[in-house]
């Protein structure tokens, strides 16, 4: 058994909310500034102009690249020869979220009641925090900001089971084309296929973590990941929606095993600022 | 930077009756923040026949609620929140004399109606640029409702803030024709439009 302590969790969990919010990841940039140089829409460039030198001024002057800082999605992945030490390992993330939240100047966006008193809790707790137990003696931190805009354009449906990979790429293709400007597009596109309802929105978040341009190891899916990009990219959306070929910079297919009745097909959107980051402990 | 127009606010007839979409603009002069609560609370106002904490004749409202600010600062990252989740808001406001909106993603087909009926302008910053946008903000103060936090009224003074006409008051609307002008697509393009965001 090898000994984590939890105050050593809070600690990672604080820094990678303050390192998510102000560092966009390099592949992330890097494939916005490519698309500078594909985008047809001069209106679009301009508007990918402007994301671009964001980036810049929040890492140079640590200024959070968007307001919305997000509800903090937490996924830890704990070896199962590990034990967490001197605390409750979802005090210990709570308490980095607010120590984060805090010290970085985040704002925070949670409310208590969602149906009623919508009072803010103060200080972006709680996380959305899941736990997966993985082999080996390492805890995997896994952070994500998770903006309001995009995650409200989530959908699920469970298409029949002989509906095969059309459904999928129709569903897709309407989520993104009803959801317009909302979820600040050039987006990422996390897709879930098959298992359950939650696994498969469960999928849909985890392949949010990919890098741009990781594919599936499953051929078959790699493919599928490619015809939605293309497709969902001739939606002419673009760029915050102005019009253009930039709508989205990947899309991230991950399956799973399901039910003799089900296709069950889960779309959870993440906007350009595609803010994640990782630590391992 | 294309070509831009300058607009100083509050913004006369004239000044919207000349903007068209897709023109990318500056707002320079007094603006107000108000999102999601701040929207709730002024409506209720009007409900009860109660004056409302800001006179919206010709000003400008930009829907935000930024990070808090750094000892020192002004302001913190302060980008455009979805605007169509204000749209159930929209119509009294116009009514109230409000006259531009900045805001990002679309409106519906009700506001983008009424934004032609009251001669108004509704803009798109960049979303997902709070930072960038923070340096066109040279001052901010609460003007009501402070224990709403981030949500609260703030008066902004701005320079050369950056924008885009998206729904101009001839009833043009960029989002829809860009997509047009962009969809190579055999789909159609749907009719129904997400909720919120």
């Amino acid at each position: 058994m090898r000994e984590v302590p939890a105050e050593l969790i809070t600690e990672t969990v604080a820094r990678l909310a303050i390192e998510a919010t102000h560092f966009l990841p390099e592949d992330v940039e890097d494939a916005i500034r490519a698309a500078r140089h594909t985008e047809r829409s001069p209106l679009a460039v301009q508007v990918i102009d402007e994301i671009l030198e964001n980036a810049q001024v929040a890492r140079e002057r640590m200024l959070p690249l968007c307001q919305d800082t997000g509800t903090a999605v937490v996924i830890l992945e704990i070896g199962q020869d590990v034990h967490i030490t001197g605390g409750y390992v979802i005090d210990a993330v709570n308490e980095g979220i607010r120590r984060g939240y805090r010290e970085g100047y985040l704002r925070k966006s949670i409310a208590a009641r969602p149906f009623s008193a919508r009072v803010n809790t103060g200080d972006n707790t709680p996380g959305v925090i899941h736990t997966e137990i993985v082999p080996g003696d390492r805890v995997k931190v896994m952070f994500m900001p998770k903006g309001g805009g995009c995650e409200n354009m989530s959908r699920y449906q469970n298409f029949l089971p002989g509906m095969g990979k059309q459904a999928i790429i129709d569903f897709v293709c309407e989520t993104v084309d009803i959801s317009g400007g909302n979820p600040c597009p050039p987006l990422v596109i996390g897709v879930g296929v098959g298992g359950t309802a939650e696994k498969a929105m469960s999928m849909a978040k985890h392949a949010l973590f990919r890098k741009i341009g990781e594919r599936n190891p499953d051929p078959e899916v790699a493919e599928l990941e490619q015809e939605l990009l293309q497709a969902v990219n001739e939606l002419g959306v673009g760029p915050q929606a102005v019009g253009g070929t930039t709508t989205a910079l990947d899309v991230f297919v991950d399956t799973f095993p399901t039910h003799i009745t089900a296709l069950p097909v889960a779309v959870n959107i993440q906007c350009h600022s595609a803010r994640t980051k990782l630590a391992v402990i | 930077m294309a070509d831009s127009v300058r607009l100083t606010t509050p913004l006369t007839d004239d000044v919207i009756d000349g903007l068209t979409i897709g023109t990318h603009v500056t707002f320079s002069g007094v603006i107000y923040t108000a999102r999601d609560a701040a929207h709730k609370r002024m409506i209720e106002l009007m409900q009860r026949g109660e004056p409302l904490p800001i006179d919206l004749r010709g000003q400008v409202i930009y829907y935000v609620g930024p990070t808090p600010p750094r000892p020192g600062a002004v302001i913190g990252s302060a980008g455009p929140t979805t605007a169509m989740r204000l749209d159930p808001y929209t119509i009294p406001m116009l009514e109230a004399g409000l006259k531009g909106i900045i805001g990002k993603g679309g409106r519906g087909p009700a506001v983008r109606e009424a934004i032609k009926r009251y001669h108004a302008v509704y803009c798109i910053a960049v979303g997902g640029t709070g930072a960038l946008l923070n340096r066109h903000i040279k001052s901010a103060e609460v003007v009501a409702f402070e224990d709403l936090g981030t949500e609260a009224i703030r008066r902004l003074e701005v320079e050369d803030f950056p924008a885009i006409v998206a729904n101009d008051c001839h009833g043009g609307d960029l989002l829809e024709a860009g997509k047009r002008q962009y969809r190579t697509s055999p789909r159609p393009i749907p009719t129904v439009q997400a909720l919120g965001g």
